[in-house]
């Protein structure tokens, strides 16, 4: 057993797919970014509102007024070094760090893309992508292969992701009702050809089963040499729908590029040529640099050949520490077990949403809500409503109203927020809430003071139970 | 390989065709909804001849000004008083369509904010320099403003008509009020001709269900004022709702006492405009709009007949409003208990409609990305 896994870990395979990785990787995010500045979201998710939603232990995570932007600026900056190979580390490490504290700023804007985004990046930190190809390399020395496990690592995480969303998937509401999609697709009609039959129930049923279907099958699908390349062809077809059918930006493409990986190192190779074939166009237009030449041997280690790259035969692993190892097997433990916590609350999973997130529930639920807050004013006795408006964006309002952690951290704000004015209040809130086309219900019990409750992971009793059943995963 | 690619193909084509078919039995045999036909309902039966009538009875309201002002007397004052209610009314059936131009020049902020501050208003009039288009006057205009001069600047009718009779030359007052109706005037005509000229095609080819498409933003619109302009602005604002403390001072119509019939007409066009019809229509059965919409996408997802939950909503708030003073200012100081009934029956729609109707028809409220909720 010590001996197979000692084995596997020095074993070493081609570098290409891991470079080719690093500089789509770079690149997407770089685009994302601008992509996410000129929508205008900057200032509106993160300096428009007034109160932020923080993270249960990061609540000193919050946007830094005008700086926010440069906080992007960074992000940009750091992408595009990790798609060049420049700095890689220190390039890799910016990235994740500044994006995942993009994130934590407010959870209103919580989307499981980006939650892969910055698990993806921590592990980049871990993995020598900058070895071949890049700029990096170019100054000190190019390797063409990585030790194997490096490059398992993203396919791991990727079958992941892949196969937890399909797990979720297995329920009665999108396998029995066909829900959300029932909700999502009809209206869809006005695409060409498929538009005239998202409204047949058959369609849509197809729809759910085939999501299904595919997201559990599509790891091993990509892992079988045979069946690579209809796999991949289904990454392409599923990824291309899902941003035809529904408003969910860059991450169809991030998906489709880093599926990728699964290819073996020639395609890469062909790959690199092209890009190549690009970046040369460029640098013989910008030949003037001054280009440090590392004269050691005949070894010419041209970013723009590389063909003449260094052969280090020598297995790289021997120098991989060991604490890597350990880090990267706890953090695959956590990501295997954490979607399985909800496990440990009571009730419904897609009602309460404790141990929704971090979960890979992607496109899984319709849910909205409508949470009025009522003040008691135990001063000067008195009751009165809040106009949410007053303190929420639309955006905030909406992701507020069906998430109890959300209407829990707000309810405690609108507390402090009367007590500056001298007022000693209690809240409580009516909310409704319909989930998957159910009629709306009372959501959270009426007669409970929010003020009185803690925020914590422990399940929140105040959560009305679900009138309905959802069976399965 | 070609065996692979056939194998998988048969699989994932036979588990299709099998769900296909069992499923196939409950299908119901309906064509695509139609938005496009949707919007043109809208546009051309509701909203182009609201503004239509609007705008004429604000041509009528700035004739009787006129009249007023230049001959002032008892009957005069109380044919401009009609010509008021008149177009009020008028308003009251296209507030809510907060689109295109009307969006861009915030026509609502400068049209109906109450309570009017007096006080400053008063200022302004005898100052004589002012701009009407600056943010800072929008509550020293439109329709309270007017309402002002007309009701409310004298204790008495006599004493109205005695303070327009003054001989002053530039007399301040007379001046005020017909700027007032020309500025609403001003206001509404390019909206209608933006309508009437280019925008109607727009709206009605920007067809799509993205958040920026026109029935979207539309419904947003929609439910937007009913829920702050009707439920809060005409209902809970004075009731205290918001701060516990009953404000009879910010009812609509303060002035005129005619707050139930402006709140009636604004609750019964928004009803219409759920059922696809224009408020003047008296026609029995309903156009295309959110009520067809909405019967459309229950027959797909099965569910309860929210339309007509709705609507039976929209009548038990009526039923429940009928309950009222006409002068809301009274009812707050009287018996504000009714305020607050009518408030809860107007705010149960507000969750049919925002949670229920938005979740059904698939409407967003914001462009940002999303990968469900």
């Amino acid at each position: 057993m010590k001996l197979s896994i000692n084995r596997y870990i020095n074993q070493t395979t081609k570098a290409a797919p891991l470079a080719v990785f690093r500089i789509f990787f770079g690149m997407m995010m770089f685009i994302s970014i601008i992509r996410f500045w000129l929508n205008g979201w900057i200032e509106k998710l993160y300096i428009e509102p007034t109160f932020f939603f923080s993270y249960y232990g990061f609540e000193w995570v919050k946007p830094l007024g005008v700086y926010t932007y440069l906080l992007f600026v960074i992000c940009a900056l750091s992408a595009l070094a990790v798609a060049i190979g420049y700095r890689y580390k220190w390039a890799i490490i910016t990235f994740f760090l500044s994006f995942t504290y993009i994130e934590l700023m407010d959870k209103t804007t919580y989307l499981n893309h980006y939650y892969f985004i910055s698990l993806l990046s921590f592990l980049m930190i871990f993995l020598p992508a900058e070895k071949y190809f890049s700029w990096d390399a170019r100054q000190k020395g190019s390797s063409d292969v990585v030790s194997k496990w490096s490059i398992d690592c993203i396919k791991l995480l990727l079958g992941i992701v892949y196969f937890y969303a399909g797990l979720a998937k297995l329920n009665s509401d999108w396998l029995f009702r066909a829900m959300p999609l029932k909700i999502w697709l009809p209206g869809r009609y006005d695409i060409p050809i498929l538009g005239d039959f998202l409204h047949h129930e058959w369609v849509i049923y197809a729809f759910s089963w085939g999501g299904a279907i595919y997201d559990l099958c599509i790891p091993f699908l990509l892992l079988w040499k045979r069946s690579r390349t209809f796999a991949f062809a289904l990454v392409v077809i599923f990824h291309v729908l899902t941003r035809v059918l529904f408003p969910i930006g860059m991450f169809p493409y991030i998906m489709i590029v880093s599926a990728l990986i699964f290819f073996d190192a020639r395609v890469h190779e062909r790959i690199l040529k092209v890009i190549n074939k690009i970046v040369s166009v460029f640098s013989t237009a910008t030949r003037n640099l001054p280009q440090k030449e590392v004269a050691i041997g005949e070894e010419n280690r041209s970013l723009t050949s590389p063909a003449n790259r260094l052969k280090v035969t020598r297995s790289e692993n021997a120098r991989t520490p060991k604490w890597k190892f350990t880090l990267l097997t706890t953090f695959f433990v956590i990501q295997l077990s954490l979607p399985w916590r909800y496990l440990l609350y009571p009730g419904e999973l897609f009602w309460t949403e404790e141990g929704f997130r971090f979960s890979w529930r992607v496109m899984l639920m319709e849910k909205a809500g409508h949470a009025n807050f009522k003040i008691v004013d135990r001063t000067y006795g008195e009751t009165f409503y809040v106009d949410n408006g007053d303190f929420l964006t639309s955006f905030q309002e909406k992701q507020m109203s069906f998430q109890p952690d959300f209407i829990l951290q707000y309810a405690r704000f609108l507390r402090d927020h009367f007590a500056s004015q001298g007022k000693e209040v209690e809240v409580y809130v009516e909310s409704y809430v319909a989930l998957n086309g159910r009629r709306s219900q009372l959501y959270i019990d009426p007669s409970v003071d929010l003020t009185k409750q803690k925020e914590s992971f422990k399940h929140k009793n105040w959560i009305l139970p679900f009138k309905d059943e959802i069976k399965g995963i | 390989m070609k065996k692979t690619y056939l194998i998988f193909g048969l699989i994932v084509l036979s588990s299709l065709m099998f769900i296909g078919c069992t499923e196939n039995d409950s299908e119901i045999a309906t064509d695509n909804f139609d938005r496009k036909a949707m919007l043109v309902n809208w546009a051309d039966n509701i909203i182009i001849p609201g503004y239509e009538s609007y705008v004429a009875s604000l041509e009528n309201l700035d004739a009787e000004a006129e009249t007023f002002t230049t001959s002032p007397s008892l009957e005069n004052l109380s044919n401009l008083r009609t010509a008021w209610l008149n177009a009020n009314l008028a308003w009251q059936k296209v507030a809510m369509f907060e689109i295109g131009k009307a969006e861009a020049i915030t026509l609502i902020n400068f049209t109906n904010i109450y309570p009017t501050n007096t006080e400053y208003m008063i200022e302004t009039i005898e100052s004589g320099d002012y701009d009407l288009t600056s943010t800072n006057k929008q509550d020293e205009q439109g329709f309270p403003a007017i309402e002002y001069m007309i009701y409310g600047v004298r204790d008495t009718d006599q004493g109205i008509v005695d303070l327009y009779s003054q001989e002053i030359a530039n007399h301040p007052y007379k001046v005020f009020l017909l700027d007032l109706t020309e500025r609403l005037k001003a206001l509404a005509k390019p909206v209608l001709d933006d309508w009437k000229n280019g925008y109607r095609d727009t709206f009605v080819n920007n067809e799509g269900s993205e958040a920026t498409s026109s029935f979207n933003k539309l419904v947003n619109d929609y439910i937007f004022y009913y829920e702050k302009h009707l439920r809060a602005g005409k209902i809970g604002i004075p009731a205290g709702v918001f701060t516990g403390s009953s404000a009879p001072e910010k009812v609509e119509g303060l002035y005129s006492g005619k707050s139930k019939e402006l709140f009636m007409a604004g609750l019964d066009a928004t009803q219409a405009f759920f059922n696809g019809k224009s408020p003047d229509s008296n026609l029995a059965v309903e156009g295309i709009g959110l009520k067809t919409y909405l019967d459309f996408v229950q027959d797909i997802s099965g569910g309860e007949d929210l339309g007509e939950l709705i609507n039976v909503q929209f009548e038990s708030a009526k039923q429940q409003a009928e309950e009222l003073e006409e002068n809301f200012s009274i009812q707050v100081e009287t018996d504000n208990s009714v305020m607050l009934q009518t408030y809860d029956e107007l705010q149960k729609n507000v969750v049919n409609m925002k949670v229920d109707m938005l979740q059904a028809l698939n409407i967003r409220v914001d462009y940002v990305d999303a990968d469900g909720d």
